[in-house]
């Protein structure tokens, strides 16, 4: 379903994403996972739109969008949520969950109805009289989940939707995001939370420094020596080793 | 008709040059005003009309010279602008950008009002002992109150880029406008900096002010007319380039000044807005700025 | 279908008084100040529909007006045009200009201040060209005469403009409740308040804010025909100065950014303020101290203005206080 291919993404002198391969395929829950600065979000902004490829192509079910708008990449079936959640704050969260709703659907009666029925999936119907900017960081992330839901994705990228949330919280929106996956919606998630990861996803791939460093299943990444070195420093893995 | 035109042009650019340079002051206390503060202040004009009208009583009440007045007004206008921002604007600006523009709009309102108000509406301007000797440069007579504000201009840019590069005060200036956190950590009363940049950049006006009033006139609305060229030169120069100020108020005299040329008077203001929309549409950063 | 709200049984109840008023009140004065707020009204609900809703501040919205004014009235005068036919000249060309100055501005990513200013100096450009072309009459400005009768919008007697203005404000105000019930709408607001969220979850957000401008130029222009024969003379200063850019986003400011009636509100408050101040002291100038003292009080402490105001003390549990958008019910 997504194909990305060669992506790089230079920032001045600094290359911030360096020749990116990867693939989701439809129906699959990926996740993207490295230490803090690898370029996770970056290569996220540009998957979704948001920012210029230097090199590279990314492809929608074959059909190349590098370059295109985000709300045309929305509208080709993929949306994404962001790491530091932007909420419409003046609104209510009905309202929030209308907006994404209303990509699809004309009249405000559908798509309030919309809203109600993504608001019941990720369990945020007592909150929707409530203004946007009184949820709770979990009802945020909620929220920013909601949103996109609601415009009816078939690829959903999500940017650390867990973050900030207690184990309780993320336990339950695991369950969610395994619902919505159930109803035919592909995920593709950048995340910290490495119980979840290995929950959730069917196959992980691993960025450091911006490069591509290990790709599989979370099994197989969790003993592949350069991704534990990657997050706990150099010669971590051979140290255990030596300690195990 | 063009020949005749074209034969006027180096006197038409040395006028513009005169008027450039006190444009440059302006748009300075302006930029610097954004550099370190991030205000765009919409009442830069009206504040100007202040100092023009403050020469203006000085010269007309006292018999003060403007160019002495230059002494008076100039400290005058700096506790005027420290003040309004360390009570007014700096208490009020804890919001967007877009509300102290408003902020700002209503108190050039209130200015421009209070001076219909007190000072009627209409055109004052000073006649000088001197006003109507010149220099014969040949092709041209160049008056001495022009030349007077050009040098005057001038020197108060050079005494306003010494006190940025040489002076501690200009460090910590510069310091609060790189790094506001930063600055705060090393014991700099970024508050206090803050009104004093504010304080300066409506000195600037007082002195400027002082300048123009022989060359020019006051009446109530001539804020009106410096809001849009002082804000023309600062997007031109680059918001928060000292350098581009004043190389955008030579640039933005000049352009004035050969535009009412060739254009005719009243054509010849179109320079300015065309300026101002073509800069923000294709180059926002301006010649020497790095931030839009 | 959606149930009768509050909006418009609001709207129904004043346009009802509002309707009657001349046959109660036959000074001439008062009709006078009547059609005036109706029109300040009108033209801050067309600053309200970028401003208020999209969350794009103009300072240049007098440009639509005066393009629009100039537009029936040479059509009038150069080639006898009446201004019923003119006025919807007038509304394409503010629509038009609207275009043309959003999609110049927008495209380029003009944002907060600098688009304000940016539109302060379209309005200056117009003023200029008003002034230097011949078409225009220059300087000197455009007499029209005075020939009363429908067909030239122009009325005998104070009641027909006050009718004519009260109709350009109802129509304004229910534009806006459209806004507020449609998909539009929604996504206007969306932009206002979280632009990249907006654009990633599907929202074009240039075409929107385009429209929206678009909507902004067209009233306008329809309220420069308005002005053009009610007063019979046009000028540059008159078409494109400042003043009325000021006024538009000071009567929708002052009454609640983003709502239905706040510019209504605005007027009436501001005009109510104009006539005690020139009850005090008639020297000019007064009023308008007066009125930047309250821009910057409102946009200091009440930023979501007098609606915003009485909304927060009738509702506790909504802390931002800001108009609830599809059903009433929801509302305290």
């Amino acid at each position: 379903m997504l194909r990305v291919e060669g992506v790089t993404k230079r920032f001045g002198g600094l290359t911030a994403v360096s020749s990116v391969d990867l693939e989701v395929a439809g129906g699959e829950i990926v996740s993207l996972i490295g230490p803090n600065g690898a370029g996770k979000t970056t290569l996220f902004a540009m998957v979704a739109g948001f920012l210029t490829l230097n090199e590279g192509e990314i492809f929608l079910n074959d059909m190349p969008i590098a370059g295109k708008k985000p709300h045309q990449i929305c509208k080709l079936g993929m949306v994404r949520t962001f790491q530091i959640t932007q909420p419409f704050a003046g609104l209510t969260t009905l309202q929030n969950i209308m907006v994404g709703a209303y990509s699809h659907t004309d009249g405000p009666l559908k798509a309030q109805q919309k809203a109600e029925e993504v608001a019941e999936i990720v369990g945020m119907t007592s909150l929707l009289a409530s203004g946007a900017d009184s949820l709770t960081v979990a009802g945020r992330k909620r929220l920013e989940l909601a949103r996109a839901l609601a415009t009816n994705p078939k690829l959903l990228l999500l940017d650390e939707v867990m973050a900030g949330l207690n184990p309780t919280e993320i336990d339950e929106i695991v369950s969610v995001i395994k619902g919505i996956r159930d109803t035919g919606v592909t995920i593709f998630l950048i995340e910290h939370v490495m119980k979840a990861v290995m929950n959730l996803s069917d196959r992980s791939y691993v960025l450091n420094d911006g490069k591509l460093i290990a790709t599989g299943t979370p099994a197989e990444i969790a003993e592949n020596p350069l991704v534990i070195e990657a997050y706990l420093g150099h010669g971590a893995a051979g140290e255990m080793v030596d300690a195990s | 008709m063009l020949s005749a035109s074209l034969s006027m042009l180096p006197a038409a650019i040395i006028n513009g040059l005169m008027y450039g340079a006190i444009y440059a002051l302006v748009a300075l206390g302006l930029t610097l005003i954004y550099g370190v503060l991030h205000i765009i202040n919409f009442a830069h004009g009206a504040m100007l009309m202040l100092a023009l009208y403050a020469a203006f009583f000085l010269f007309k009440l006292v018999q003060i010279d403007p160019y002495i007045s230059i002494f008076i007004v100039t400290p005058i206008a700096f506790m005027f602008g420290y003040v309004i921002y360390r009570y007014g604007i700096g208490v009020l600006s804890k919001g967007k950008d877009q509300n102290i523009l408003l902020i700002t709009l209503g108190l050039s309102i209130i200015i421009e009002n209070s001076a219909l108000f007190f000072f009627s509406g209409d055109q004052q301007t000073v006649s000088l002992s001197y006003g109507f000797e010149a220099f014969d440069l040949g092709f041209m007579y160049l008056s001495y109150p022009k030349v007077i504000s050009f040098f005057a201009a001038l020197v108060i840019c050079a005494l306003l880029w010494a006190l940025m590069s040489l002076t501690d005060l200009g460090r910590a200036i510069r310091a609060v406008a790189k790094e506001r956190q930063g600055a705060r950590l090393v014991g700099i009363n970024v508050e206090h900096i803050f009104a004093v940049t504010f304080g300066i950049g409506i000195a600037c006006l007082g002195a400027a002010g002082c300048m123009m009033l022989p060359i020019f006139y006051v009446d109530p609305y001539t804020g009106n007319i410096f809001v849009l060229v002082a804000f023309t030169i600062v997007v031109l120069g680059g918001m928060g380039s000292v350098l581009g100020a004043l190389l955008g108020g030579f640039i933005i005299g000049i352009t004035e000044s050969v535009g009412g040329l060739l254009l005719g008077e009243s054509l010849g203001q179109i320079g300015i807005s065309l300026i101002f929309i073509l800069i923000l549409i294709f180059k926002p950063t301006g010649l020497f700025g790095s931030k839009v | 279908m959606m149930a009768l709200n509050r909006q418009v049984i609001l709207l129904l109840l004043s346009a009802i008084i509002l309707a009657f008023v001349p046959a109660f009140i036959t000074s001439k004065f008062y009709i006078d100040v009547l059609t005036l707020i109706f029109f300040t009204a009108y033209i801050g609900q067309s600053w309200n529909i970028l401003g208020g809703y999209a969350g794009q501040f103009s300072f240049g919205g007098v440009m639509f007006f005066g393009t629009g004014a100039y537009a029936s009235s040479i059509l009038l005068t150069s080639f006898g045009i009446p201004p019923i036919f003119g006025i919807i000249v007038a509304i394409f060309a503010g629509a038009l200009l609207g275009f043309i100055v959003g999609y110049m501005s927008f495209r380029s990513g003009l944002k907060g201040s600098y688009f304000a200013l940016i539109t302060l100096a379209f309005a200056e450009l117009l003023r200029v060209l008003a002034n230097s072309v011949e078409f225009t009459g220059g300087g000197v400005g455009l007499f029209l005469t005075f020939a009363p009768g429908l067909s030239n919008l122009q009325f005998k007697t104070p009641i027909g403009f006050y009718y004519f203005a009260f109709l350009l404000m109802v129509i304004s105000i229910l534009i806006a409740l459209w806004l507020e019930r449609s998909r539009f709408g929604a996504q206007l607001v969306a932009i206002r308040e979280n632009e990249e969220a907006a654009e990633a979850l599907g929202i074009n957000t240039l075409k929107c804010k385009i429209y929206a401008i678009m909507i902004m130029g067209a009233m306008g222009g329809a309220a420069g025909t308005f002005y053009a024969q009610k007063y019979l003379y046009l000028d540059p200063p008159i078409a494109y100065s400042i003043h009325l850019s000021v006024e538009m986003l000071l009567v929708t400011i002052v009454g609640g950014m983003g709502t239905v009636f706040g510019p209504l509100i605005g007027a009436f408050v501001l005009h109510i303020v104009n006539e005690i101040a020139r009850h005090l002291i008639d020297t000019p100038g007064l009023s308008l101290i007066v009125y930047g003292v309250i821009l910057i009080v409102i946009i200091s402490y009440l930023p979501n203005g007098l609606i915003g105001m009485f909304k927060k003390k009738m509702n506790k549990s909504k802390p931002t206080a800001l108009k609830n958008f599809f059903s009433g019910d929801k509302d305290a």
